[in-house]
């Protein structure tokens, strides 16, 4: 347990710092990443697609001034792609060229190793933030992989022998929750649900985000998309779509274009499904109507 | 306990009220939540709220009891904590065939009035018919092993052939010959056969098809070597194991045995309720197909059976429900508790005759389309 994280001792510097990093952070976010950091856990986040979890996470390296290993999940991931492989060209070659005289050639060794994101993650803890993303896609066997390497933080090269970490690295794993994470794994992790930010702080987002954004643009792209995301639609805005939405209805606000307008045209930017558009089209104008304060 | 633990016991009791409510609270995250009221300093409730949110973790649909508990607890919002959620009925129980007894409980049943008959268990024994159905059954036998749903493995196995050339082998081999490549080594992954639960609506509303899907389980669990078996009505049974034996018909007279709540009442939210809350149930439903046979006529709130097809359509791989009522390919359901779970449902099947099952069922391994 350490109560200082370079230089940060509660959740409250932990949100100035992530502010600072262009990510803003609300209480329980800090509070969690703070607890995480402190008690040397991993950190869970969950929430739908888009309302930040990568961003956090990105933002959270930044505060610790290290670099982000990303691990992407998918169907079917296997060591090789989140551990290390081995270079077998390099092997292979290296097998080659030894002769009689030079004798053995260990081809083991670390400059025959590619190391995927958790071995470099245990093998420099102090310099790195492993980033599991989208868990929830990936199947059970790795998930219990995974508990093993979270519980340890060692994993075992059948050639090499085990690698443990010499201090606890700092983990994150986002989930979107398209299916329930093992009861275990969530014990184990500091969990956070991220919710789509409150009105006030989206559009402090957006115009931190995009810089030539007016307060009246925000505002209402703001509304606007706090209505799309109660209509049941396949996929629902992100923090992402609003600040693109309120940038592409701003360019072309400047070009002339007025303001229902502007946003009318760039809806594409915000819904990217056909049958979304298709439910949304007829009422699109009371939605923005409503929006437009 | 010692007079430094003392203050401690208040947050410790709360991890039990949690307990009690159903939450699955670790040692581990009580440890971690404690830690963290340390780290942050016990004065400020804010504080303590988020940090238990953040280490005792419970499920985002379940925020709203959380807090209340939470409150309850520590604030004392209300005066005694909500230990269990009133209710006017008795709790829906879960049982599971231990072996091939009778299970000795009708006692304490019955607390319902006369108006909501329908919902009272009335339990039975029963006795099945032989089954008209043997030919279909048959074949559906020898499809299965063939079309069964499997999932890939994790680990690589050696193999023949193949498009994934093991190089790591290989090399280990021309260590031992001189760095010499003798041979093409090959490795794949291995199919292991995914599992199959199915639930069998054994309600009074079912009882022209209930033996008909209890032979189409017991085919079942005979042909495909994951299967599990569970009927629900006013409670839940696991019958798995009855199913095991050779013959249908002593299979099914031991199931017969089992269940106790033949053609009762309907309480299918509940049911699936119970299926998940029961860790080592739902757990076998992770990454399952998992097939449902019930006419969704709830009697009950049809919010829960939603918010449990909800939850179970996180778990499994698959999720299907075949109903006797559908009308055609193009079925849509007219209740209000089917039509809710329908977008939860990778497929809402037509469940009217043993061939169509048999048929649905040999296609869960094909694609997966929503």
């Amino acid at each position: 347990m350490r109560r200082t994280i370079v230089g940060i001792s509660s959740p409250r510097e932990l949100e100035e710092a992530l502010r600072a990093a262009y990510y803003l952070a609300d209480e329980g976010l800090s509070t969690a990443a703070y607890l995480a950091l402190a008690l040397g856990k991993p950190l869970l986040l969950e929430g739908a697609p888009g309302v930040g979890k990568t961003e956090a996470a990105k933002a959270i390296a930044g505060v610790l001034g290290r670099t982000l290993r990303r691990l992407q999940c998918y169907e079917g991931i296997d060591s090789a792609a989140a551990l290390y492989e081995w270079n077998f060209p390099r092997q292979i070659l290296a097998l080659r060229q030894q002769d009689n005289a030079s004798g053995h050639v260990d081809i083991y060794r670390d400059e025959f190793l590619i190391e995927r994101p958790m071995l470099a993650c245990l093998r420099r803890p102090e310099e790195t933030v492993l980033l599991i993303d989208e868990i929830d896609r990936s199947d059970h066997e790795f998930e219990a992989f995974l508990l093993e390497f979270l519980s340890d933080y060692q994993i075992s090269i059948p050639e090499r022998g085990t690698i443990r970490a010499n201090a606890p690295p700092v983990v994150i794993l986002t989930s979107n929750r398209t299916r329930e994470l093992h009861e275990a794994l969530r014990r184990r992790c500091v969990y956070h649900w991220i919710e789509y930010p409150a009105p006030e702080r989206e559009m402090r987002i957006i115009m931190m985000r995009a810089s030539g954004v007016g307060e009246r643009a925000a505002r209402a792209v703001v509304a606007a998309v706090g209505r799309l995301r109660r209509e049941p639609l396949a996929k629902h805005p992100g923090i992402a779509e609003a600040v693109e939405w309120a940038q592409a209805a701003t360019l072309l606000n400047q070009q002339g274009a007025r303001w229902p307008e502007a946003f009318r045209r760039s809806l594409g930017v915000v819904l990217k499904d056909e049958d979304d558009l298709v439910h949304v089209g007829p009422r699109i104008d009371a939605i923005l109507a409503e929006a437009q304060i | 306990m010692t007079d430094i633990a003392r203050p401690l016991a208040h947050f410790v009791a709360f991890t039990a009220i949690l307990r009690r409510a159903s939450f699955a609270v670790a040692p581990e995250q009580t440890m971690a939540w404690l830690a963290a009221i340390d780290l942050l300093g016990p004065e400020d409730m804010g504080d303590i709220r988020r940090a238990a949110r953040a280490t005792l973790a419970p499920p985002p649909d379940r925020f709203a009891e959380f807090e209340a508990l939470f409150d309850a607890h520590f604030l004392g919002a209300v005066d005694a904590a909500r230990e269990s959620v009133p209710s006017d009925e008795a709790p829906l129980r879960a049982a599971e065939d231990s072996g091939f007894g009778p299970e000795p409980d009708v006692d304490e049943e019955a607390r319902e009035s006369g108006a909501k008959a329908t919902r009272a268990e009335r339990l039975s024994t029963r006795r099945f018919a032989p089954a008209a159905e043997d030919a279909t059954l048959r074949r559906f036998t020898r499809a299965l092993p063939a079309s069964a749903p499997r999932r890939r493995g994790y680990r690589w196995r050696e193999a023949h052939n193949g498009h994934g050339t093991d190089v790591r082998r290989m090399l280990r081999d021309a260590m031992r010959n001189v760095g010499e490549f003798v041979r093409l080594r090959h490795r794949r992954r291995r199919l292991r056969p995914r599992r199959i639960v199915l639930l069998i609506d054994i309600s009074g509303s079912m009882k022209e098809l209930t033996q008909t899907h209890l032979a189409f389980a017991h085919a079942l669990a005979r042909a495909a070597d994951a299967v599990e078996v569970f009927t629900f009505g006013t409670r839940l049974t696991r019958i798995t194991r009855a199913l095991r034996l050779r013959d249908r018909a002593r299979a099914l007279s031991a199931a017969s045995l089992i269940v106790a709540d033949w053609d009762g009442g309907t309480r299918i939210g509940e049911a699936l309720a119970a299926f998940l809350a029961i860790p080592r149930f739902a757990a076998l439903a992770r990454g399952a197909a998992l097939v449902v046979l019930s006419d969704g006529l709830e009697r009950g709130d049809p919010a829960a059976m939603t918010e449990a097809i909800a939850r179970i359509s996180r778990i499994a791989w698959r999720t299907v429900w075949l109903t006797p009522l559908a009308t055609g390919s193009g079925f849509r359901p007219r209740t209000a508790g089917l039509s809710a779970a329908r977008p939860y449902l990778d497929e809402l099947g037509d469940g009217r005759t043993l061939d169509s099952i048999c048929t649905c069922v040999l296609h869960l391994a094909k694609a997966r389309a929503a």
